[in-house]
């Protein structure tokens, strides 16, 4: 385009534009705020309204949280004293908080668990790196390293039953074994509810109602209290696997909806190319009509798995210490139990910055996506 | 016809032999499906002996006898009369009906809520819009229980009857709950319900007469104002007939608690608050992408023909609004019924809590936990099934 503007010949425009219009050309602040704030007689009175009660608790959070706060401080009475909010309980008590019940002298273990798990999962959303060669290896190796951190019992590390395990941790296991568990299965799902075999058909829709149906408590009490009895006598599975592939079925279910909202989107002809290639059903689901479907319902699979994050915290009801359960048996503790509205903030914090982390990702996959580049 | 499943049958008959067969892509369905049949029929014969002799083992009874036992456990907050010698049946019953009035008010709370928030976003004022949208993003990126969790220890930290906090002259906000003062028991009270409910529907057929009238005639009857009249002016008549009583319960604190006026448990209030506030945050957004579903330009064409705003909204806006509303903002009030079960973890008794102590008593967990699964999965089909008779009612009728 610049090669060809510049070898144009200049041409005397016989007509001047009377009125440009530039869509980028900056609107004059004291304009916007008037288009914005005060078209009208009602809409002035609003904003002033509006923007008064902000303000004001603008105010107090500020007086509250920073102002009249206490950040530091091993002594409850200090903050019984002051009038604003006391950090101070995070800080005394973050290490229960976020590592729940794991013996206190191995919580180092957990904080190397952490920064293996998150790198990991930054490196595996990077498209730079979206290559089997590197990624099997990636989860293999961090899989191993973090199922020793966790466990111990070799290299000299204690062993650490998984009743004890707790906190931030046991949510990221909870919730990343939901998705690792989850997705197969809601492809399974929706592929079984497309499927133009009646009992495979009937199977997943059953399946799939039954579960959408329930509340995912229920789900819970099943695979605590009635999966054992599933079992022939003597066979145990292990209680967090239990919760984690009742919790990853639950999810599947919704998934599956949504995977199959993709799979209808697919026009038949579609299906009919790849059957005049000769491809066979396999090869047609992966190669043409998966990665095209789950490509188009990706916003709404991005929202069910942030849903995810926020489901496990359900596990609180049959009491495995994710970081809410470990928070709200650090609130009983009667010297810092009344500083329970920051504590709850902190939680409801880290839920908060990890749902946005997700959705700003997923914001960058669409747009990824709508450009072409994967 | 045939050509598609693959088996081939152009001009004359092909040889039958073993090889086609086995290639042939009906044989293969069928085997397939068969196998699969097998396999859902075996797991399933597998379990069910599994659970017969692990019960055997464990001494536990089975089947559904147990709802006729005594129950030994008291229930704190019931709509109908329950005591410790009631049954197991009776106990779910109890619970049943607390699940329904908490959801039925966190739906009514959660709807005002998200339609204001929802409107409020797509405002033309910058500031609502952004004060709303924060307000979606905080409400729908915490975990419900976590909300719950929050409301309720808050409500519990609140100050003893002594102390209560007075609510602008008609309420007293303690750890033991609300209590508000009301009017006292009356016998027209019923009666005015029986006014309000016949208000309604005199309304409804006072619409419905007004369209036919205008779809008949073309003559426009509003009907706004005589239906609040009538909503309105029934009960207050039969108030007035009943002799107007204007007595009220006021709440008179005695020793550690109230007296008089009406209570609302701190259980009931936090899960309330708890799920409201979550559904209305989805709500809020089901609501924004209604109303923007209308074209902007069938609202500019109606306003130049000299509608009133009201009639556009009314007769443009809302018929559209509401087709693309209304089946996702179903699916949120069966979400929400499914969220109050987390009452469990502040003791309101709803099924689910109720359910859990039969389950810890009787030890039988696969027929108390298969209770709560049905009623949920009842209100899950009814939802459903009311929602496909709305979507044929509105669903565009092309002439």
């Amino acid at each position: 385009m610049t090669t060809q503007s510049q070898h144009a010949p200049k041409m005397a425009t016989p007509l001047e534009p009377v009125m440009q219009f530039d869509p980028n050309a900056k609107v004059p602040f004291a304009k916007w705020v008037q288009k914005h704030l005060f078209t009208s007689l009602w809409q002035s009175l609003m904003t002033l309204v509006v923007a008064a009660l902000l303000l004001r608790f603008a105010w107090f959070v500020l007086k509250w949280g920073v102002i009249d706060a206490v950040f530091y401080t091993p002594d409850p009475d200090v903050c019984r004293a002051a009038a604003g909010a006391c950090w101070a309980v995070i800080v005394e008590k973050h290490r229960p908080m976020l590592f729940g019940l794991y013996p206190y002298d191995e919580h180092w273990r957990l904080v190397i668990m952490m920064v293996v798990y998150l790198s990991t999962i930054v490196a595996s959303l990077m498209p730079k790196l979206w290559n089997f060669k590197i990624l099997i290896p990636l989860w293999i190796l961090s899989v191993t390293s973090i199922g020793i951190l966790m466990f111990g019992g070799v290299l000299g590390l204690v062993y650490v039953p998984t009743s004890e395990w707790g906190g931030l941790p046991l949510t990221m296991i909870l919730f990343s074994g939901t998705v690792l568990i989850g997705m197969p299965v809601a492809v399974v799902l929706a592929l079984g509810r497309r499927s133009p075999m009646p009992v495979a058909r009937g199977v997943s829709v059953v399946f799939i109602e039954a579960l959408r149906g329930v509340p995912l408590i229920t789900i819970l009490f099943v695979a605590v209290n009635v999966f054992p009895l599933f079992l022939p006598a003597g066979v145990e599975v292990n209680k967090l696997l239990r919760i984690t592939v009742g919790i990853a079925i639950f999810f599947a279910c919704y998934q599956a909806e949504v995977i199959r909202g993709g799979l209808q989107a697919i026009p038949t002809g579609q299906y009919e190319a790849a059957a005049s290639l000769n491809m066979s059903y396999w090869q047609t689901t992966r190669k043409i009509i998966l990665p095209q479907a789950l490509r188009i319902s990706l916003p709404a699979i991005t929202n069910h798995i942030i849903a995810a994050m926020k489901n496990t915290s359900f596990v609180i009801i049959i009491g495995l210490f994710d970081i809410l359960t470990a928070t709200t048996a650090v609130m009983q503790d009667p010297l810092w139990r009344r500083y329970y509205i920051e504590a709850y903030l902190f939680v409801a914090a880290v839920y908060l910055f990890f749902g946005y982390a997700l959705s700003l990702y997923a914001r960058q996959v669409e747009k990824w996506i709508n450009s072409g580049r994967i | 016809m045939t050509h598609i499943d693959g088996s081939d049958q152009r001009g004359a008959k092909p040889r039958q032999t073993l090889s086609t067969l086995l290639y042939s892509k009906s044989f293969r369905t069928a085997v397939t499906q068969v196998v699969m049949a097998a396999v859902v029929i075996f797991i399933g014969l597998f379990l069910y002996q599994n659970v017969v002799e692990n019960l055997r083992a464990q001494n536990i009874a089975t089947g559904f006898g147990f709802l006729e036992q005594t129950s030994q456990f008291d229930i704190g907050e019931k709509m109908i009369t329950y005591s410790a010698r009631d049954s197991y049946g009776r106990a779910f019953v109890v619970g049943l009906l607390n699940t329904l009035s908490v959801s039925a008010a966190g739906i009514f709370l959660a709807t005002l809520i998200g339609f204001t928030v929802g409107i409020s976003r797509i405002s033309s004022n910058w500031l609502l819009s952004k004060v709303a949208t924060g307000y979606v993003e905080i409400v729908r990126n915490i975990p419900v229980i976590l909300q719950v969790i929050f409301w309720s220890v808050l409500l519990r930290n609140l100050p003893n009857a002594r102390n209560a906090v007075e609510v602008y002259g008609v309420g007293f906000l303690t750890n033991r709950g609300l209590t508000f003062a009301v009017p006292a028991t009356h016998p027209i009270h019923s009666t005015m319900g029986i006014a309000l409910v016949a208000g309604i529907v005199l309304a409804i057929l006072g619409s419905i007469w007004a369209r036919r009238h205008r779809e008949s005639t073309g003559t426009y009857v509003n009907m706004l104002w005589p239906s609040i009249g009538l909503v309105i002016g029934l009960p207050v008549l039969a108030w007035l007939f009943g002799g107007a009583p204007t007595a009220i319960s006021y709440p008179v604190q005695k020793g550690f608690n109230f007296q008089g006026g009406v209570t609302i448990s701190p259980e009931f209030t936090a899960l309330l608050i708890g799920i409201a506030l979550y559904a209305s945050g989805f709500i809020a957004e089901i609501v924004r992408a209604g109303l923007q579903a209308t074209p902007k330009g069938q609202i500019e064409a109606a306003r130049s023909m000299g509608f009133r705003p009201w009639f556009v909204t009314r007769y443009v806006v809302l018929p559209q609004a509401l087709r693309v509303i209304v089946p996702p903002l179903t699916s949120q009030y069966v979400s929400l019924i499914k969220n109050s079960s987390i009452a469990v973890v502040v003791g309101y008794p709803d099924l689910v809590n109720i359910g859990n102590t039969v389950m810890n008593q009787t030890g039988q967990a696969v027929e108390a936990i298969a209770v709560m699964m049905l009623v949920y999965l009842t209100i899950s089909l009814i939802t459903s099934t009311f929602m496909n008779f709305y979507n044929r009612l509105v669903a565009i009728k092309e002439r």
